[in-house]
């Protein structure tokens, strides 16, 4: 599903990933761990196609396509969808609004109709009970004095919506509580299927216990030095990052 | 009712300004060029009573004694009032009494606008005068709305008909020495609606005039008058598109509301007047005095405006609360793209005791737009217990538009409890990636961010102006970002 080839990316003219191979196949989950800075979130944007990280080498194939040529909204209408870290507010647009427009715009790249009002409200209802969000925050605009953890359940609530084939969840436990974590890896664990897959970014081993992945990768200083199995995660909560930085 | 929003919806999409086109009609002008014959041949066409031609005459004198004003910020080529064609009249029939006698070409221009004049086909509910240059061309559902009592016709037609009532209160919000271009209108006025709505009812559909110019070389001075009576409530909307022409077009209207004791008035307004192209060559200079009074105790009046068209806006609409308990509302969203500019807010002035007032305006810049907000909040002495909120945004796009605010504030009752919040915003590349990664594209994601931000304006109008608002919005931004 996706292969990232010796990818290198800058900001600014600054080096930020020097070199990433990954490589994703359906049905799989991966965790991507490592400590602040290490080039996480910019992988995340990077992939998602934000303009002010530059690909300045390797390749990355998405469904055997060139990833790296599609604008970032074709992107997202070609399945991959990404849980920011820091998700922005958008005053005076309401969640449903927005995920109207959002829906429509993957339908008529499929070159369906708009969806139905009716279609809609069962649609919005069936994924607001998966994540547990209450009507008193959908009809309020996006993100718009949401506390923390509400802003992450939004994120999970639209990438329920939007059914992708390729989630990347930047951070999405932090700012959660015991409870909401849960209700999250519910929603993620229900939308998994044989044919899309996940990527979750997460400082925490407590995630994967629910999220159960495939691999765990480190990522650090804009490498991945370590990949292995899901027990990496706990050795890392254990030992910390400094038997890697060492390793190295 | 859907069917007719689509239409208006289809109309609107599809970028750029949809209503350039030209009709091709045979249109009575006379000679460019302004004296005091000229008005008199206006009020001649017109068949108008006596106090009419005194009225503009008087107005005529006056205005030759004043000058253009110059305090707005607004940078306004030289205006040569002596090249422009004051009366301009599609031929027809004067006041058709069906729609077999309008002339088929102005039906499908109407039609084209998205407003079609057989009432069968119409939104239902919604009444309108069209007027087209100097002349109505139809107002429809009159005899429904007769019933009631109330009148809607054109101004032209009120003149004739009901002359006691426009005598009473033409002239008595904006009189003809208010300012230079009120006193021009006065003078030359062609045409435009008259509404009365008689004491304890309720208007119970959607009044609305649609203005449209088309002749070339041509000024349009439309004049509209709504009273109120006692108990009474109206909701009023103005509509207003122009083709492109390469030359710029004065419009200079005067709009009157009195509202008497407990009436309501809702005035919303669509103005979607040609811009110019994006150079700045041509657009309509929009040069307008609106003003209501709530003349009774606990009447109210609400102006809404979405200004997103013409190359130069001036325009002030504002109420005088002078009975007891008496509210004021101003909701303004104003748009500048390309090289626009609007000088647009409002005036409240607090006479009557416990009034209230809410001014609430988004400004939008973008490209080499300049957009000024500027308000007057003025209490008298004797007005006890008045309140007033203001809140002003600016909303700027791109590094070479600009955003201005001028509030003023003159308070001489210490029990006046006055409000002002201003903010500058930015639309964010962050909030722009959201949508992007959400399958919305740039333009869209503008549109969505911007009505987002005018929202609160936005709710104030009629659903099926609200609508059309939205897409007009988003289609006079295009491509101002990326
Ligand atoms: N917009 C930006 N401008 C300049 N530098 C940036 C920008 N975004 C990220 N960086 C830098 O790139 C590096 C990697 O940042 P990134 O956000 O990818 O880290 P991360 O692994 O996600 O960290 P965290 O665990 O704290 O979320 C950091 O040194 C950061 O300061
Ligand atoms: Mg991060």
């Amino acid at each position: 599903m996706l292969q990232i080839k010796d990818l290198h990316v800058s900001i600014d003219g600054k080096e930020i990933l020097k070199g990433i191979d990954l490589e994703v196949k359906a049905g799989e989950v991966h965790a991507i761990m490592g400590p602040n800075g290490s080039g996480k979130s910019t992988l995340a944007a990077a992939l998602a196609g934000r303009e002010m990280f530059a690909v300045t080498k390797g390749s990355v194939t998405y469904m055997n396509e060139n990833l790296l040529e599609l604008s970032p909204e074709d992107r997202a209408r070609k399945g991959l969808f990404l849980g920011f870290q820091y998700p922005v507010e958008i005053p005076g647009v309401s969640i449903v609004n927005f995920m109207k427009t959002a829906i429509n715009e993957h339908r008529k790249f499929k070159g369906l109709e708009p969806i139905s009002a009716s279609d809609f409200l069962k649609h919005m209802r069936e994924k607001k009970e998966l994540v547990g969000l209450t009507s008193s925050l959908t009809n309020r605009s996006v993100n718009e004095g949401f506390s923390g953890g509400e802003k992450k359940k939004n994120e999970i609530f639209q990438m329920a919506m939007l059914e992708p084939i390729l989630a990347i969840l930047d951070e999405t436990d932090s700012g959660l509580d015991i409870d909401a974590l849960k209700i999250v890896a519910q929603g993620v664990n229900q939308l998994r299927r044989k044919d899309n897959a996940t990527i979750v970014i997460t400082h925490y081993q407590r995630l994967l216990e629910y999220i159960v992945p495939d691999f765990v990768h480190v990522l650090y200083k804009g490498r991945i030095v370590k990949s292995s199995g899901k027990e990496l995660a706990l050795e890392l909560e254990e030992k910390g990052y400094d038997w890697i930085k060492t390793e190295e | 009712m859907e069917e007719s929003q689509d239409h208006i919806l289809n109309e609107v999409t599809g970028g750029e300004y949809k209503y350039g086109f030209i009709t091709d009609i045979e249109t009575e002008t006379i000679p460019k060029g302004l004296n005091e014959d000229v008005v008199r041949l206006i009020s001649a066409k017109k068949k108008e009573p006596d106090f009419m031609l005194e009225f503009r005459l008087k107005a005529y004198r006056h205005w030759l004694t004043m000058k253009m004003p110059q305090w707005a910020h607004l940078t306004i080529p030289e205006i040569r009032y002596q090249d422009i064609i004051y009366y301009a009249a599609p031929r027809q029939q004067v006041g058709p009494k069906s729609l077999e006698e309008v002339d088929p070409e102005l039906l499908r221009t109407f039609d084209r606008l998205g407003i079609p004049l057989e009432e069968q086909k119409m939104l239902s509910g919604v009444a309108v005068d069209a007027v087209m240059d100097s002349i109505s061309v139809k107002t429809t559902f009159r005899e429904t709305l007769a019933e009631l009592g109330i009148v809607f016709c054109s101004m032209s037609e009120a003149i004739r008909e009901y002359p006691e009532l426009v005598k009473k209160y033409l002239g008595t919000v904006v009189p003809y020495t208010d300012n230079y271009f009120a006193s021009l209108n006065s003078a030359v006025f062609s045409d435009g609606s008259f509404c009365y709505i008689p004491k304890g009812v309720r208007c119970p559909m959607e009044l609305s005039t649609y203005f449209r110019i088309n002749a070339a070389n041509t000024g349009q001075f439309e004049r509209t008058l709504l009273v109120a009576e006692d108990d009474s409530y109206v909701s009023y909307l103005e509509g207003c598109t122009a083709p492109m022409r390469d030359e710029n077009q004065l419009h200079a209207a005067v709009v009157e509301i009195i509202a008497l004791e407990n009436a309501e008035v809702k005035y919303s307004t669509v103005q979607n007047w040609y811009p110019g192209d994006r150079n700045g060559k041509g657009g309509i200079y929009n040069f307008v005095t609106k003003r209501g009074i709530c003349k009774g105790d606990n009447s109210k009046i609400s102006w809404t405006q979405v200004e997103t068209g013409s190359a130069i806006t001036w325009k002030y609409p504002s109420c005088i609360l002078r009975g007891n308990n008496t509210i004021g509302e101003f909701y303004s969203v104003a748009v500048t793209n390309n090289y626009q500019q609007a000088d647009t807010g409002t005036k409240m002035i607090h006479i009557g005791k416990n009034s209230r007032s809410t001014i609430i305006s988004k400004g939008i810049s973008a490209g080499h737009g300049q957009n000024s907000f500027r308000s007057l909040v003025k209490v008298v002495k004797s007005a006890d217990k008045v309140r007033n909120f203001t809140q002003c945004d600016s909303m700027l796009m791109g590094d070479k538009c600009g955003a201005h605010t001028f509030p003023y504030i003159e308070v001489e009752n210490e029990s006046a409890v006055i409000e002002h919040e201003a903010t500058t915003s930015r639309i964010g590349e962050d909030q722009i990636f959201y949508c992007n990664q959400r399958g919305i594209d740039t333009e869209n994601a503008v549109g969505l961010i911007i009505n987002g931000y005018a929202r609160e304006v936005l709710n104030k109008l009629p659903m099926e102006f609200a609508v059309e608002a939205q897409k007009l919005l988003a289609i006079s931004l295009e491509g101002s970002v990326g």
